[in-house]
């Protein structure tokens, strides 16, 4: 059997409301209270970035895995905000939890999915017998150009799974991927705000591609939504993941346990790796998840978790996502917001 | 300052605190010494201190260098390690009236320093509130 | 070892933001004031205390290049570095050599030009004394480390920021009759207390400045001193040094300065003088809390009571034991490797009762206490009036 064997997330305490971005441009909150379905977002201290997040969620992970670092094989985290664009993210990550030397890492990118592309290669690299125990990451503190609708959602956070053969606590049981050549939403390089296709960004990429993987994966393993404890969809805002549960077939009481962006915002390779974790942190023996990531450029991954009986005895090992998420906030205003995301130009 | 060898070399102390404790008396050094000040022994144990412990005094500084103006004001203090061990470092995600002596913390990984817009990024430890 | 004479003391016209002087033109002056007040016509050895010459002007090699400047080539000439008590330490090295029979007449020099870079980058000059690795690399400043000093000292003891503020305000008011002193002015007790917060307790008002300045001194052996020079001459009867860790955190005492007791135990010892022996003392008040835990060290206040010396009037003027009539290193200013040098001349020219407004009566015993850094090294002296 192979699957997680420990998970952990990080959320930084700063919150913005949505009411305080749109005094400054001028913009009315509702359309995107109602519209998008968003309340508040998380957003990183000046002395927090992928790397940092990606560290503490990890740690988390191996208090639940309870095992040795050095005997991790591999270390991937995915992103689109690495604080470096040639160094990866997973040696400072590797370093920092005593898994060096003997380990692989990469950073890995793809939009939105790059924390589940690391999640699916570990497992492969499980599976195949060459490491014992691999660690993937979602993490980002993404940014949304000034003024942008995007500056709304784009939020801070890291999800870290280690996989293993021993002490699984969620069976991996399939995995699906379905990818195409889709411009929905870039960025070039140097540039320092990615660009989107407005409108476009919907039915043709995150729906197209969110429905498609999850048709795929039922298809393949002739499961039904009435067979899934839970589900947890990519989630930019509050409307996409509750449209496609709905065209799906899913449920409320499926989704709503996964689904924290109304008050985290889109944390990007975090988005549904988060999500999980704040599944696996209240799930039972014998639930079944279902997980369908979405990055842009564009594709979905998708993964059916069976939990098994060893998640009792871990779940409390370490801090809980919804407890990070609702406790101990610090609600910031918009300068302070954009003299923490460097949005103010100064003299250098 | 912005010289990557002196930041590389102190990684393990920075990143997971390793320390240094002297066989013969049990003094610890944060970081590891060739010689031990106490009792002049030279054979040391290489040890990992505990990431809880507790703020023995501390300070708010208003007034900082520039390379933490966005950081500016923060508070730094001297924490001892359950165990042993004392280490300068910042408290943060921390109210201000929150900070007492004796006050109860825990280490947290985050970025210390950045070299400008293309140097390297330092890490290392901070300090929560437990 | 023989007996030591200071027999010269100078210092330059004004310390503060001297904009068209260089280090080479600060020593210099002082130095030619120490040798003519001296009255001698030759030197054997000079010493240069200077901190970091380095950082703040790129400038190293000062033995070659103030001996040089002061036209002595070729005597040799040593660079000394201790941090704040760079001066202090050269000092002592000037003491030795003449005490050893080494040299006769030896010039001993402190100087420090902080201002031709800016106030980030002399700051960050400046934390060098401190531990680069493990405080100053997590963002520690240096009012900071006297901050957590201050903080320690008040939790264990009731120390409060007015009594600190007592203190700032004892010296400026000294200060206020030095021509020398960068910030010549009386200040008040709220004034400090309003003064923009520099590191929680510690104001601006209770830091020393950063500050251009040089000091000098000629030495000589104390039975050739009459021969040498009109100026009554100043017997060294007592040179000590000592260290402490080079960080606050490795100190199993925050509200202590060891180095400083270690070293005035042995100056007491060396002197045959006890604390309450002494007429006049220049401490390194680099912060307010500084004064404070240094008087406890050298042992003329009961430990924990350092905070009310100002506050009472002990350390006044016309106090039981006058502190810092020079101004102190707030007022006064702080030149770095200057400090140490600054404070026996101040101290000299109490005991031969040239220090007009400021002078204590009868002075005859005097202590100068100089240290680096948070304490990580200290140097004191005992002179008697000779």
């Amino acid at each position: 059997m192979v699957g997680i064997v420990g998970w952990g997330s990080c959320i930084p305490r700063n919150r913005i409301k949505v009411e305080e971005i749109a005094k400054v441009w001028g913009a009315d909150p509702n359309n995107f209270k109602r519209g998008l379905g968003l309340e508040e977002k998380s957003v990183p201290s000046p002395d927090q970035d992928t790397i940092t997040l990606s560290v503490e969620a990890s740690k988390r992970a191996l208090r639940r895995a309870g095992i040795n670092p050095l005997d991790i094989g591999a270390v991937y985290v995915g992103s689109e905000s690495h604080p470096y664009a040639v160094k990866p993210t997973g040696t400072v990550l590797a370093e920092a939890i005593g898994a060096t030397p003997e380990v692989h890492s990469a950073s890995f990118e793809f939009a939105c999915k790059a924390g589940t592309e690391a999640m699916f290669v570990c497992l492969c690299e499980v599976e195949s017998g060459r490491i014992k125990y691999g660690l993937a990451v979602g993490a980002d503190t993404s940014q949304g150009a000034p003024g942008d609708a995007l500056e709304y959602s784009t939020a801070a956070g890291a999800a870290a799974f280690l996989f293993g053969r021993d002490r699984v606590v969620a069976e991996v049981n399939e995995t699906y991927a379905y990818m195409t050549d889709t411009p929905d939403f870039w960025r070039r390089e140097y540039e320092h705000y990615p660009r989107h296709a407005g409108r476009f960004t919907g039915e043709p990429s995150y729906f197209k591609h969110v429905l498609g993987a999850t048709r795929g994966i039922l298809e393949k393993t002739k499961k039904t939504p009435k067979d899934f404890t839970y589900v947890v969809f990519h989630q930019p805002n509050g409307k996409f993941p509750v449209n496609a549960a709905k065209a799906l077939g899913f449920t409320k009481e499926q989704y709503e346990t996964g689904r924290l962006v109304p008050k985290l915002g889109n944390t990007y390779s975090g988005s549904s790796p988060i999500g999980l974790t704040a599944i696996l942190d209240v799930a039972n023996p014998g639930d079944k998840i279902l997980m369908v990531s979405y990055g842009s450029g564009a594709g979905s991954d998708a993964f059916i978790f069976t939990v098994t009986d060893e998640i009792k005895k871990v779940q409390d090992k370490a801090e809980k996502t919804r407890t990070m998420l609702d406790e101990n906030k610090r609600y910031i205003d918009y300068g302070t917001y954009a003299k923490y995301r460097g949005k103010i130009l100064k003299a250098e | 300052m912005a010289n990557p060898a002196k930041y590389w070399r102190e990684i393990p102390q920075r990143y997971r605190l390793e320390a240094g404790k002297c066989q013969s008396c049990g003094e610890i050094y944060i970081p590891p010494r060739l010689v031990c000040s106490k009792c002049k022994s030279r054979k040391f144990e290489k040890i990992k201190l505990s990431d809880h412990g507790k703020v023995l005094t501390y300070t708010v500084i208003r007034t900082g260098p520039s390379q933490f103006a966005d950081q500016t004001p923060y508070a730094v203090g001297v924490v001892e390690l359950d165990g042993g061990g004392r280490i300068t470092s910042q408290i943060v995600d921390c109210e201000f009236d929150q900070l007492a002596i004796g006050q109860r913390v825990r280490v947290e990984f985050r970025r210390i320093q950045k070299h400008g817009q293309a140097g390297i990024l330092c890490y290392g430890y901070k300090c929560v509130p437990a | 070892m023989r007996d030591v004479a200071v027999i010269g003391v100078g210092l330059n016209e004004k310390w503060g933001e001297i904009w068209e002087k260089s280090l080479r033109d600060l020593y210099t002056e002082a130095a030619l004031n120490a040798i003519d007040d001296a009255g001698v016509d030759h030197i054997d050895s000079m010493y240069v205390g200077c901190m970091t010459s380095g950082m703040f002007v790129s400038q190293e090699h000062l033995g070659s290049l103030m001996s040089d400047y002061l036209g002595q080539n070729p005597v040799p000439a040593t660079r000394v570095e201790s941090a704040c008590a760079s001066g202090g330490v050269a000092f002592r090295q000037g003491y030795l050599e003449v005490a050893s029979g080494a040299s006769d007449i030896v010039l001993v020099g402190g100087v420090e030009k902080m201002t031709d870079v800016s106030g980030d980058e002399a700051t960050f000059a400046l934390s060098a004394a401190a531990d680069m690795e493990y405080e100053c690399y997590q963002g520690i400043t240096f009012p900071g480390l006297y901050a957590l000093v201050a903080r320690a000292h008040m939790h264990r003891y009731g120390t409060t920021p007015l009594q600190l503020a007592h203190i700032a305000v004892k010296n400026h008011k000294n200060g206020s009759m030095n021509p020398v002193a960068q910030y010549g002015f009386e200040i008040t007790p709220q004034g400090v207390l309003d003064s923009v917060m520099v590191a929680d307790p510690l104001h601006i008002l209770d830091c020393s400045p950063i500050t251009d300045g040089a000091a000098a001194a000629v030495l000589c052996p104390l039975d050739l001193a009459r021969k040498l020079s009109k100026k009554p001459p100043v017997k060294v009867l007592a040179s000590a040094q000592a260290t402490s860790t080079i960080a606050l955190h490795s100190r199993k005492d925050m509200t202590w300065f060891d180095s400083t007791a270690v070293a005035a135990e042995k100056a007491y010892k060396m002197a045959g003088k006890k604390p309450q022996d002494l007429h006049v003392v220049e401490l390194h008040d680099c912060f307010t809390i500084a004064e404070v835990v240094v008087l406890e060290a050298l042992g003329l206040v009961e430990r924990g009571k350092g905070g009310t010396t100002a506050e009472s009037g002990m350390t006044a003027l016309g106090g039981k034991i006058p502190v810092n009539t020079s101004g102190g290193l707030k007022s006064k200013g702080h030149p770095v490797g200057a400090t140490g040098v600054a404070q026996i001349v101040e101290v000299t020219r109490q005991l031969r009762g040239e220090s007009g407004p400021r002078q204590v009566k009868g002075a005859r015993v005097g202590l100068t206490q100089n240290m680096g850094g948070t304490g990580g090294s200290c140097v004191i002296h005992i002179l008697e009036a000779a």
